[in-house]
């Protein structure tokens, strides 16, 4: 920019950003942002408690909840773990897709949300190709949005799995989590930053409990503008530094239309990127590899890591229905008007 | 014979150099005398406004409006575009050739400026630069000129190849048009598909949503620019339309430096918001240009003080309820304008930021209107059309969109605190709009 700012030159004052009026439900979980550290320690201990408990026990907490799962794209793992979340605690769900239903048809999201509204739905799970669909869909329902992903925005209930997955490993024992708990911890995000939800959730969410966060990528892939989406994230551009700092790998898909529209040679992407066996020995032996999946073998990431000793791939699916339990126990047991 | 009287008020003519007490009187539609308070002889019973603590000022002049008509009615048309045109003080509006179907020809242009669209105020079509607006052949100038057209554009859809702008703006310099840019080089995406919803930055990487750099627009103004350097013999005028970013603004800075005809707009919407005012996902904020960083939003501020801008526009999108209320990314750009630029205007770059009065008026009317060679207006010298805004400088009040006479309601002003209310809207000696007469 050539020019200085000049309202802060001659003091002027200017009109101040809005307040945001979200999320209208306190059960609604659009964001990692949306909740405090203090509520992310709950929802943890409440994952760990419904997932002991006795399932015919549990089974009473929502019994027959109405519960709307909306989902514009497809997916294998946050769809039947939040299905099978929601039938784990009682609650009737219902799946609408794009592909099967009067969407197809040239409804909007708004009717279709408040159709479902008025077949019952108590709550509704989005998943959406629109960052900010979520935002749209509490608005206009002004029900229990939760959401699974809003294009490349945030994918709040993957955060909160992940944070899981690290601290059991890297704090075993804790039950009780606050800023502090992940001092000393560095994770690696690696890959396409641009695109992609899991990477915002985590690095909105991982440095608020005291963790480091690196990302790692091309620049076409991860702009320098990211460092600044929030303090406690840094870039580093090497791979093999990035990984050496770290006690946990988050390993992203890279699509290689992608890269071939960036004009990214896959070749060289994964001589530099890609998580192999020789670099994890030699870099990070003891680091857990992660991955939100679906993984593509060879890409980002060698079949050997991926089924190997530091991987934590499946145990993360795992984690995903102890976790949306208890977020979608929080979305239908919280009342309006008081704030988590 | 018609006639109209405006007495007791406050006249601010920065044209004609007036600022003070005065009496005006129109007849048959002009400006036939401007006296001392008191002074103007009046026949019994001729129709007389008080304009008793009122400002009186020549109508507003906005060269850049989106009317919707032909084609989308549902968004707007003629006459509840020039209604809410009146009801913000403007006496005139030039309006932007990307209707369906794209203004491009004398029929469509006369069209337009037909008494059945019922317009309140006047309507000066501005012209597209090519066919349909793509970018290929040129449109006859010579003849969408003589049908009333004030300016030719291909707005929204930018003129990137260098050969056909070239030509564009010899052809216009020949008949003695301007050519208007929206200024974006829509080959600058970040990404490989798909269009930019807002700014490229922190904000739009946080939200994750496309972005545009502030270079599409300011590389576009440069390369726009040393066209017109190339071709100064033919002395081509070149308007920035809607300019957003501060090395936008620099360029033209020095293009005028340089002595080339190059001027710019900039709308209450960038120099008062920021593209933190995207909030989450607020569609009332998304529009093309973007809102830009807090940079060039004071950059916007300062252009307009230090007087490289020429004309405060408002770039007024209406567009239906149910085409906001969805997915940010797939939302259609624009935001209503025509009734808060003066409210806003004076609220914060008068009363907030000092600039005088007259500056404000002049930026609002003369300026914009000498701009595009709108002869007789943005000035009530004696002999100039009988347009004319009465408002009261002093009134503090909050914009309501549900109370748009516009049809759309689309802002991001709503619940916003304005200063200066109009009271009484005249085009060519008539009342466009009354305050008394809203319900």
């Amino acid at each position: 920019m050539a020019t200085t700012p000049i309202a802060a030159r001659r003091k002027l004052t200017t009109p101040p950003p809005p307040s945001s009026p979200f999320p209208y439900h306190p059960g609604s979980l659009l964001s990692v942002m949306d909740l405090t550290v203090p509520a992310v320690s709950h929802l943890l201990q409440r994952a760990t408690a419904l997932e002991h408990q006795d399932p015919v026990v549990r089974d009473r907490i929502l019994l027959k909840r109405r519960i709307a799962l909306l989902f514009y794209e497809s997916s294998t793992r946050t769809r039947t773990s939040f299905e099978l979340a929601s039938k784990a605690l009682g609650a009737d769900t219902t799946l609408v897709s794009n592909l099967s239903s009067s969407i197809e048809k040239g409804e909007s999201l708004k009717d279709t949300g408040l159709t479902l509204r008025a077949l019952g739905a108590e709550a509704i799970i989005l998943r959406h190709n629109s960052s900010g669909a979520a935002w749209l869909l509490e608005e206009a329902t002004r029900l229990p949005v939760i959401n699974a992903g809003d294009g490349m925005h945030e994918h709040p209930t993957q955060a909160l799995l992940d944070l899981r997955t690290i601290l059991a490993h890297l704090r075993p024992g804790v039950t009780e989590v606050g800023p502090e708990t992940l001092s000393g911890v560095t994770v690696t995000i690696a890959g396409d930053i641009l695109h992609s939800r899991v990477a915002r959730s985590n690095m909105l969410l991982l440095p608020r409990l005291g963790a480091r966060v690196l990302l790692c990528g091309p620049k076409e892939l991860l702009p320098e503008m990211a460092a600044k989406s929030s303090p406690g994230i840094e870039i580093e551009r090497d791979f093999e530094s990035a990984i050496r700092q770290s006690q946990a790998i988050m390993m992203l898909r890279i699509q290689a239309e992608r890269l071939a529209g960036l004009q990214l040679d896959l070749e060289e992407y994964k001589a530099a990127y890609q998580l192999t066996g020789q670099r994890l020995a030699s870099q990070a032996p003891t680091a857990i590899v992660m991955h939100p999946g679906p993984i593509i073998r060879g890409l980002e990431i060698t079949a050997g890591v991926a089924d190997g000793p530091q991987s934590t791939i499946l145990e993360q699916v795992t984690n995903g229905v102890a976790i949306r339990m208890a977020v979608v126990e929080r979305a239908l047991t919280t009342a309006e008007g008081g704030r988590q | 014979m018609t006639t109209l009287a405006i007495r007791n008020g406050h006249l601010i003519d920065p044209a004609a150099g007036v600022d003070a007490p005065k009496d005006i009187f129109i007849k048959d539609g002009r400006v036939a005398e401007i006296a001392s308070p008191g002074k103007l002889k009046l026949a019994n019973g001729a129709p007389v406004l008080d304009a008793s603590g009122l400002t009186v000022a020549p109508g507003l002049v906005d060269i850049h409006v989106h009317l919707r008509e032909p084609g989308q009615g549902y968004k707007e048309t003629i006459a509840t575009g020039t209604a809410a045109a009146a009801a913000g003080g403007f006496t005139a509006v030039a309006a932007m050739p990307n209707t369906t179907p794209v203004n491009d020809s004398v029929e469509i242009t006369r069209w337009m400026q037909a008494p059945e669209r019922g317009a309140l105020v006047r309507v000066f079509p501005i012209a597209a630069a090519t066919r349909g607006s793509k970018g290929e052949a040129l449109t006859d100038y010579a003849a969408l000129k003589s049908a009333g057209a004030v300016a030719v554009t291909d707005d929204g859809r930018p003129i990137l190849k260098d050969g056909i702008m070239r030509e564009s703006l010899a052809a216009a310099a020949r008949v003695g048009l301007t050519v208007i840019q929206h200024a974006e080089d829509t080959r600058l995406t970040q990404f490989a598909n798909g269009a930019a919803s807002m700014n490229l930055g922190p904000v739009s990487f946080r939200l994750g949503l496309r972005g545009m750099p502030a270079e599409a627009e300011s590389g576009l103004v440069e390369r726009d620019i040393r066209l017109v350097t190339e071709l100064r013999e033919l002395h081509p005028h070149l308007h920035v339309a809607h300019t957003s970013t501060a090395a936008a603004v620099a360029a033209v800075r020095q293009a005028r430096r340089n002595g080339l005809r190059v001027t710019c707009e900039v709308t209450p919407h960038h120099f008062l918001l920021t593209e933190e005012h995207v909030g989450l996902y607020n569609t009332h904020a998304k529009m093309n240009p973007p809102l830009r960083s807090a940079a060039d939003r004071d950059a916007m501020i300062e252009a307009l003080l230090d007087g490289v801008v020429d004309a405060i526009a408002t770039d007024h999108a209406p567009h239906a309820m149910h085409e906001k209320e969805i997915e940010f990314d797939l939302a259609p750009n624009g935001i209503t304008g025509l009734e808060t630029a003066l409210g806003l205007s004076l609220r914060w770059l008068h009363k907030e930021w000092r600039m005088p009065l007259g500056r404000i008026m002049s930026l609002l009317s003369a300026q914009p209107a000498a701009l595009l060679g709108i002869k007789g207006r943005g000035t009530l010298a004696v002999g100039s059309f009988g347009d004319v805004v009465l408002f009261d400088p002093k009134a503090e009040w909050t914009y309501r969109a549900t109370e748009s006479l516009s049809k759309a309601k689309n802002t991001p002003f709503d619940g916003w605190a304005m200063l200066g209310k109009v009271h009484y809207t005249i085009a060519e000696g008539r009342i466009a709009y009354a305050i008394a007469n809203r319900q």
